[in-house]
């Protein structure tokens, strides 16, 4: 996977669908989406619940497979790779962040960190990360000595750690309160500045489409639109 | 219509089905257990009382020397006394076509006319014997059977001195051949002994007891009291020779089937319930999991406005229907193994019939038990769910707190990779949780290491007698005490290396009111071919200043060193000795009293008498030796060591001991399942951290790491705490194994141990690989989205 050339989008498909179950209990979850991520930009991705935004987001982070259509990265197919290519693509390039979390409770931060410096091969160093989040300070904390917005932000610095091509966030604000939420906000917003990394972000907080570069509204599992967006504001400056 | 709790509930249980059934089958197998052998003994004493009541076996035996029919009336007059029978009995030996070691018999005399009065027999196979046919025998069925000996065959017996070709009429069994083993031998065998009915008239001839008897059977008034009819009956007997009447605790037969029934009673008292506690305790924890991830719902049911009591019944349900089923489950294949298991001791016991009896007491037991294991484990955590109000409940539980584990580790986490810290963090903040499943997998090993302890106990008591204790080839015993010159006529036979005199007295020994109906053995003071041994192998010191006796026997008559022992000898001038007692020796069989040979002879004023001898004899030259032993005229009876083995190992093997390998079978699912639960637990615990390791693209063996580091270290630390387990457990099963008979030593080997840790690292493995399997399927996305 190495040797990538930043020249075409990050994410390329080809009719994407997903379905689920059959007969009377089918669900058509994708209905052939076809799609250019550009690298660099954050994106938002807007929809009601069942749109299809997350399982896109799903198959794009290689955590699911389509029913059919094919998926490239940087040109490289994944939808054609067996398990292991995909967890080895998941350890080089892809970052998740959830709406819960999910740290490891018996890792302090900066072990949680560390948890993913292990694998990859270009890492930052875990103070690093943490700093680039502002938690440099609670580095030997555990999870349960943090508050949500501080253990969001630890699961940002574990997925920013290992300097993901994209970094994929989930309701990464879901369950926290405005403020926290844009504090949040702030750091994806660094991490994409400072790092370039490609961010798509999922989010009910339609607000949070002011600060993308790019807006992918879904409806009944297709995108209805890409809007670009020329003048995306700061993280501070959204009206929640 | 069903609630939608109560659809809820199947459903749930449709999901968790796998462990649902894992527990269940656990607390089945336990329930199986305690029904099983609960049916077998309350069979066994059914059958055993059925059978002496429908036969009409005598309540007291009187052996006398020769006494005229008239005294019959006399006993009859007795108080308490209710039927009176007199019968001739001696001893005879079979003559078996192409087998040269004579054949061991006790012929027996039916009344003309009518069926015994008392001590009936049971016809299988031909008729009765014809009035005026003096050559016609019934004979004992399984004798016959293992000869191949069936109505219309002959057979050739040497009764009092004199040989006699018999026609088989029928085959016969009865209520006081239920154990059938030749005199003074402890182990039945239906090829070397046999039980012949004939005519009383041709009986009354061949022992010269015309118009006499030399047995009275007797059966006594329910509220009769024993010890003053046996002794009326000896005062009346006395001037005939009688040698001491006794009643049906001291038959021989029947002693050792209560007996037999006594040791099957006592494991089934101790065994069951070890088992049940291990599958108890194991639900207790799976519950306690359990109800913990329905916390959400829990949390959901109260916001709808649920009262806790409702919310408890429901989950009480789901547990209830885990354990009753589990229990139903154990309850029927009880029944059924308990069955199966029962039709092989009737076949072994030679019981005509079966009366198959489970008290109802034992499923009441095996049910009531099983749901309060259940009901504790789901009760302590439903009462910690209930403190949390619904918000609480619903909204994801905090972050598990690790940060006082970090001091612990200090210095080891240095040394530590991440997923190492995770598992042994997990260690330190939980202790508890670990400790539950340590002792649990601990539990289950323990009990294989008993239940393979107690395997090779069994066979280590077959292995001690025949091949430490009893190193002679051929045990010969005689009609009566003869000379010692016998000995040396064995001596000189060609093939014969070494030879070992012996004298067995039957004797009441007496304590107070404590009696034990068996012998004194005279053994020489060294014996070599037969040797004393005490349960650590050493030698007894056999000696002439008193006697040493076995512990069984010490146990019995309330006795110890330094004590006297009151000796009734049941034979010849049938005097009353005391005698000190200088030892205890733990003994493996049987319930012996040793006293050396020359003195016992002193003591009874016989100087010079030998009831048996313990030879050694050249293989090549065996058949000739026996068909010599055969023609002497003072032999009662050749044993070989070889089959007397044989007929031990079956005894073991088809016995109480039999329910050994149903034990060994559920120790081993019990074994299983506690690991592959703990291992089910484990995954269910981490599902959620199991995901979130493998999006951040940890590969599946280092996923897998994580999670089986844990099982791996729980199993670790549960092997030398199972083996300190085992080694309880193993006495305490083998205490209820043993009986007065037999003992079967407690001898935790090494290779217990062993065989045991690699069961339980084998079910490990299993499990371990089971419970991969699932992690490698795990769906990424569902485990992320859930909050816990």
């Amino acid at each position: 996977m190495s040797g990538i050339e930043d020249t075409g989008p990050a994410f390329h498909t080809e009719g994407v669908t997903k379905v689920y179950g059959a007969g009377a209990s089918r669900v058509d979850a994708l209905r052939g989406v076809n799609v250019d991520i550009p690298c660099g930009e954050i994106i938002v991705l807007l929809g009601a619940s069942g749109s299809g935004k997350s399982t896109l987001l799903n198959i794009l982070g290689g955590l699911d497979r389509p029913s059919a259509g094919r998926v490239y990265f940087f040109g490289r197919e994944i939808t054609a790779m067996n398990d292991a290519e995909l967890t080895r693509y998941r350890r080089e390039h892809v970052g998740f962040v959830f709406q819960f979390y999910n740290l490891m409770p018996s890792l302090t931060a900066l072990e949680n960190v560390e948890l993913v410096t292990e694998i990859a091969d270009d890492p930052m160093a875990p103070r690093e990360a943490l700093a680039l989040v502002g938690l440099d300070q609670r580095a030997h904390h555990f999870p349960a000595q943090l508050s949500g917005g501080e253990q969001q932000r630890v699961a940002i610095a574990r997925a920013v750690a290992k300097r993901p091509t994209v970094l994929f966030c989930d309701e990464p604000t879901g369950a926290l309160d405005s403020a926290t939420g844009r504090a949040v906000l702030r750091v994806l917003q660094d991490v994409n500045e400072q790092l370039g990394t490609t961010v798509m972000i999922i989010t009910h907080a339609a607000a949070t489409a002011d600060m993308a570069d790019r807006v992918i509204y879904f409806a009944d599992g297709d995108i209805r639109k890409v809007v670009r967006n020329d003048s995306p504001l700061s993280a501070e400056q959204i009206q929640w | 219509m069903i609630s939608p709790l109560d659809r809820k509930l199947l459903r749930d249980l449709r999901r968790v089905r796998g462990q649902a059934l894992a527990i269940a089958a656990v607390i089945a197998v336990g329930v199986l257990l305690l029904v099983m052998m609960d049916g077998l003994v309350n069979t066994l004493e059914e059958t055993r009382r059925t059978y002496y009541e429908r036969y009409r076996f005598a309540d007291v035996f009187a052996p006398v020397k020769r006494a005229p029919r008239r005294l019959l009336d006399d006993i009859a007059a007795l108080p308490g006394v209710l039927a009176v029978a007199g019968r001739v009995r001696g001893g005879a030996l079979v003559d078996l076509p192409g087998v040269a070691v004579p054949v061991r018999a006790v012929a027996v005399s039916l009344p003309p006319f009518h069926r015994p009065r008392l001590n009936d027999i049971y016809l299988t196979e031909g008729r009765w014997v014809a009035a005026g046919h003096n050559d016609e025998i019934i004979v004992l069925q399984d004798f016959a059977r293992s000869h191949g000996l069936t109505p219309g065959d002959s057979l050739a017996a040497t009764l009092n001195g004199s040989r006699r070709v018999f026609t088989i009429v029928g085959l016969a069994q009865a209520p006081e051949f239920l154990y059938a083993t030749p005199p003074g031998e402890l182990v039945p065998d239906d090829s070397r002994f046999a039980a012949i009915w004939m005519a009383e008239e041709a009986l009354e001839a061949a022992f010269d007891l015309d118009g006499a008897f030399n047995e009275a059977l007797l059966a006594i008034a329910d509220d009769a009291y024993l010890d003053a009819v046996l002794s009326r009956v000896d005062g009346i007997l006395e001037a005939y020779g009688g040698t001491g009447a006794y009643g049906l605790v001291d038959h021989e037969s029947n002693r050792f089937m209560v007996d037999e029934i006594k040791g099957l009673k006592a494991s089934s008292r101790v065994v069951p319930p070890i088992f049940l506690g291990v599958a108890a305790f194991l639900l207790y924890i799976v519950i306690t999991r359990m109800v913990q991830a329905e916390r959400e719902q829990i949390g959901l049911l109260k916001s709808f406005g649920y009262t806790d009591w409702e919310v408890a019944a429901h989950y009480f349900r789901f547990i209830l229907v885990i354990a009753v089923g589990g229990a139903l489950l154990g309850c029927l294949l009880g029944v059924l193994a308990g069955q199966r298991m029962a039709l092989v001791y009737i076949a072994y016991y030679k019981f005509p019939f079966m009366v198959f009896r489970v008290d109802p007491g034992s499923f009441l037991l095996a049910v009531l038990a099983s749901v309060a294991a259940a009901s504790a484990g789901g009760m302590l955590v439903l009462r910690r769910v209930f403190a949390l109000t619904p918000a609480v409940a619903m909204s994801p539980p905090a972050p598990a707190d690790y940060s006082r584990s970090l001091r612990l580790g200090g210095t080891l986490d240095r040394l530590l990779d991440q997923p190492t810290r995770m598992v042994v963090r997990d260690f330190l903040r939980r202790p508890g949780r670990v400790l539950l499943a340590v002792l649990g997998i601990a539990s289950g090993m323990g009990l294989s290491v008993a239940m393979i302890s107690v395997m090779g106990g069994f066979d280590e008591v077959v292995e001690l007698n025949f091949s430490v204790i009893d190193r002679s080839d051929v045990t010969v015993s005689f009609t009566e005490p003869v000379s010692d010159k016998t000995v040396y006529e064995l001596q000189r036979m060609p093939g014969v290396i070494a030879v070992e005199p012996f004298r067995m007295v039957p004797a009441v020994l007496r304590n107070g009111r404590y009696s034990y109906r068996g012998a004194v053995s005279g053994f020489v003071e060294q014996p070599r071919l037969n040797r004393a041994l005490d349960a650590a192998q050493e030698d007894i010191a056999i000696r002439a200043d008193g006697v040493v006796l076995s512990n069984a026997l010490a146990r019995i008559l309330h006795v110890g060193p330094g004590m006297a022992l009151t000796v009734e000898v049941r034979e010849g001038r049938r005097p009353r000795l005391e005698i000190p007692v200088v030892g205890v020796a733990e003994t493996l069989l049987g319930a012996p009293a040793y006293l050396e040979l020359g003195a016992l002879n002193r003591t009874l004023k016989e100087p010079g008498r030998v009831s048996g001898a313990f030879l050694r004899v050249d293989a090549r030259l065996g058949d000739s030796i026996y068909r010599e032993l055969k023609e002497m005229p003072v032999v009662a009876g050749v044993a070989l060591r070889e089959e007397t083995r044989a007929a031990f190992q079956k005894m073991l093997d088809s016995g109480a001991g039999a329910v050994r390998f149903v034990m060994a079978a559920v120790a081993a699912v019990i074994t299983f399942g506690i690991v592959y639960n703990s291992a089910r637990i484990a995954f269910a615990e981490r599902a959620r951290d199991l995901a979130s390791l493998r999006v951040m693209g940890l590969t599946r063996q280092e996923v897998a790491f994580v999670l089986l580091g844990d099982l791996g270290i729980v199993t670790l630390l549960a092997l030398p705490v199972g083996a300190g387990l085992g080694y309880y457990l193993a006495q305490a099963i083998s205490a209820g194994f043993s009986t007065d008979l037999y003992r079967v030593p407690a001898t935790v080997v090494p290779e217990s141990f062993g065989a045991a840790a690699i069961a339980v690292i084998a079910s490990a493995l299993v499990s371990g690989a089971l419970v991969k399997r699932d992690a490698d399927r795990l769906d990424l996305v569902a485990a992320i989205k859930t909050r816990e």
